[in-house]
């Protein structure tokens, strides 16, 4: 698989700095959005706290409360699947889709989809499949994957938006009215769910005590998906669960104002079972979450809620754009869980980050994403899997800061080099620092020198 | 009472100045009690958070063998003391000498401020200043209220600065974002790392600031690169160098 490189993508996304700065700034206003919603609530943190307490309980009792959920949904009526990987939850899609002889399904709210690769999929067996959710819709469109967990179409602005309905809706030319382009996609959507044969949505949370199930939406969209065609599949991730109907609430208050800084998602719609007359199937999806289970060190990474607060509050991911992390979870959190999957083509992810702690204190479940990244930064070195030549730096680095009289020379020498070395041998293509920035001013002599020299009567 | 001043290596090495300030200050508050072993080199931050472990193990275990004879040990900077204080495990064989070292390692502003609960001192700094709080210093070890939690303000630094006369804090509009510097971050993601420091410097300037302070050096020695480099009218100063200067304790 080709290794993708963050800091090449990145580069290319800063390298257009109106658009950099524009995407920056729209994330911003909704991480502003989201400390203003937060504020509203005085038990913020002791909602974070009791929202971290469930879904760690959850989770370390995982094995019982799947089987729970498995046993009170299909009471309830629904058929549960189990998916041990994206292929396996593909097929298992598909094979519903084909015994029905279903060829258009609509589809709303799953990155869980997008992480399996299961547009592609059925495309490829001849089902259209069409994302109702306006900013996945444009993201489709535009053949590409969506930069945001919870604005996939983050990235686009509303000109592009403008010319491409334009293109495959025969919207006015130049039209960029955010309220024309909506109406525009909605009749061209309502065909789509009229004709569809199946909806497919994601789940925010699983309750195991109910065996039900919630998909939160601004849209509407996953309602009608699901209201219309008689066959409805629910694709979850298996640590999506929570434990009893009572918990729900502490995580309906917290995912949307983490997420959009709105006090509750415009629909929170809540799945107990088929409609009479209709199928509900639902497929639990591993795909490498017992492995992050299994694990010490990213283990807590499952209590994930995926409300992008931690994308949206990253000061790298707002400045080098979703895609940049090639994945279909990005920022913080995707740092994280995307190298479990793959290591070697992850690699630089969990680099993709200056440990400024923002995503750790803005986490709504209180993920200890810094530590974990830091953690991974471990995994990588001990897996070979760091550069070349900063595996050689940080050994030459390592070596000269336990060494006194190394230091001492090698500081000096440096010094003396930066004084009077010429700026071309200082500040050319090998030295990343000097592209934008100014080397520091070396002074005469360094902190240790003038102490030394103080101590011998010196004076200071 | 023994303080074991620690000065980061690139301190030592580049800005001097600010370990002078360091010590005058402790010097100050603590006559005759401040000691710099001279053994001392490095915390081991820039291998460790390269994931680089075993280089970063003799600068940890030597660390703790300088310092440990120490009552207090002292540094100018949030992120070294963080390394010490939340980092080291796993890196030091001793492990009862870590936890001794690492319950008395204190950042310069949190020593003067929990340790010594000295009050803020007078002085005069006649200057509109930037404070940019630096990541480490403010989320891992809570110097400040970070923006994102949602408990009582309090910023254990601006409140040190607070009775100099004549300072003006400038508040930028977002009040405690990264600068990018990151260690190899600001090397490996150049492109990245330089528009957030641009940004941030940006956001200062639109707020008036004349001097940027911070308790961390190394978060000033990336803005500061980049300053020089456009030549904007500002002046970087660690937190240590202001409250020197407002002091008026510089000497010689
Ligand atoms: S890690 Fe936390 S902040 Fe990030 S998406 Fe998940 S729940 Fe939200």
């Amino acid at each position: 698989m080709k290794t993708f490189d963050h800091p090449t993508a990145a580069a290319e996304f800063v390298a257009d700095d109106a658009h950099a700065h524009w995407h920056d700034q729209a994330l911003w206003f909704i991480r502003a959005k989201r400390d203003k919603a937060s504020q509203t609530l005085p038990e913020w943190e002791v909602l974070r706290e009791r929202a971290a307490a469930i879904k760690q309980h959850t989770i370390s009792h995982l094995g019982d409360y799947l089987e729970e959920f498995e046993r009170n949904a299909t009471r309830l009526g629904a058929v549960v699947h189990w998916a041990r990987d994206a292929a396996e939850h593909n097929a298992i899609v598909h094979g519903l889709l084909r015994e029905r002889g279903v060829r258009r399904m609509v589809k709303s709210k799953s990155m869980l989809t997008e992480e399996c690769g299961l547009n592609p999929y059925l495309e490829q067996q001849g089902i259209e499949v069409t994302d109702t959710d306006l900013g996945e819709w444009i993201v489709q469109l535009r053949r590409e994957h969506p930069s945001h967990i919870v604005l996939p179409a983050i990235h686009i602005k509303k000109e592009e938006v403008g010319e491409l309905f334009h293109r495959e809706l025969g919207t006015d030319e130049g039209a960029t009215d955010p309220t024309y382009l909506t109406e525009a996609a909605r009749h061209r959507l309502r065909e789509k769910f009229l004709q569809a044969e199946a909806g497919l949505t994601g789940v925010n949370f699983g309750i195991a005590e109910t065996g039900g199930f919630v998909v939160c939406t601004n849209e509407g969209n996953s309602d009608l998906g699901t209201s219309l065609p008689k066959l409805h599949i629910a694709s979850m991730g298996i640590e999506k669960l929570v434990p009893r109907l009572d918990d729900l609430g502490v995580f309906l208050r917290l995912l949307a104002r983490s997420a959009t800084g709105q006090p509750i998602t415009a629909y929170s719609t809540h799945y107990h079972g088929p409609r009479p007359g209709c199928e509900l199937h639902i497929v639990l999806v591993d795909n490498g979450r017992t492995k992050l289970l299994a694990s010490d060190d990213f283990r807590n990474s499952l209590r994930c809620i995926r409300c992008g607060a931690c994308l949206n509050t990253c000061p790298v991911y707002r400045r080098s754009g979703g895609h940049s992390y090639a994945a279909s979870v990005a920022g913080p959190i995707g740092s994280i869980v995307n190298p479990s999957r793959d290591a070697a083509k992850y690699h630089t992810l969990p680099f993709a980050c200056t440990l400024c702690g923002s995503c750790g204190d803005v986490c709504p479940v209180k993920i200890d994403l810094p530590n974990q990244l830091l953690t991974w930064r471990q995994r990588i070195a001990e897996l070979g899997l760091l550069e070349p030549s900063k595996r050689r730096l940080m050994g030459v680095a390592g070596k000269l800061l336990s060494s006194p009289r190394l230091y001492a020379f090698a500081g000096s020498a440096g010094r003396t080099v930066l004084r009077w070395a010429p700026r071309w041998l200082l500040y050319n293509r090998f030295n990343p620092w000097g592209r934008q920035r100014e080397l520091p001013t070396p002074p005469d002599e360094s902190f240790r020198q003038w102490h030394a020299r103080r101590g011998r009567g010196g004076k200071s | 009472m023994r303080v074991g001043l620690f000065i980061p290596c690139y301190i030592d090495q580049f800005y001097p100045r600010v370990g002078i300030a360091t010590l005058r200050l402790l010097e100050h508050f603590c006559p005759g009690q401040v000691e710099f072993p001279t053994s001392q080199i490095c915390c081991g931050q820039p291998m460790a958070n390269s994931g680089c472990v075993s280089d970063a193990r003799p600068a940890a275990e030597r660390f703790v063998a300088t310092f440990r004879p120490y009552d207090y040990i002292v540094a100018p900077s949030g992120s070294c003391v963080s390394m010490v204080r939340h980092h080291y495990h796993g890196l030091v064989a001793d492990e009862a000498a870590l936890a001794e070292v690492q319950a008395k390692t204190f950042e310069l502003c949190e020593f003067l401020t929990d340790v010594l609960q000295i009050e803020p001192p007078a002085g005069r700094f006649p200057h509109r200043v930037g404070m940019h709080q630096s990541c480490h210093g403010l989320r891992d070890l809570r110097l400040g209220k970070s923006s994102e939690l949602n408990v009582a303000p309090f910023n254990k630094v601006e409140r040190l600065l607070s009775k100099l006369d004549g300072i003006e804090y400038t508040q930028p509009d977002r009040a405690d974002e990264c600068c990018g510097f990151g260690g190899s971050f600001a090397v490996y993601e150049e492109a990245v790392s330089c528009m957030m420091g641009r940004d941030r410097i940006s956001d200062h300037q639109r707020a008036g600031a004349e001097v940027l302070t911070a308790g961390d050096m190394s978060c000033l020695m990336h803005l500061d690169g980049l300053i020089r480099r456009e030549r904007r009218p500002l002046r970087v100063l660690h937190v240590a160098e202001v409250l020197v200067e407002g002091m008026g304790i510089g000497g010689a």
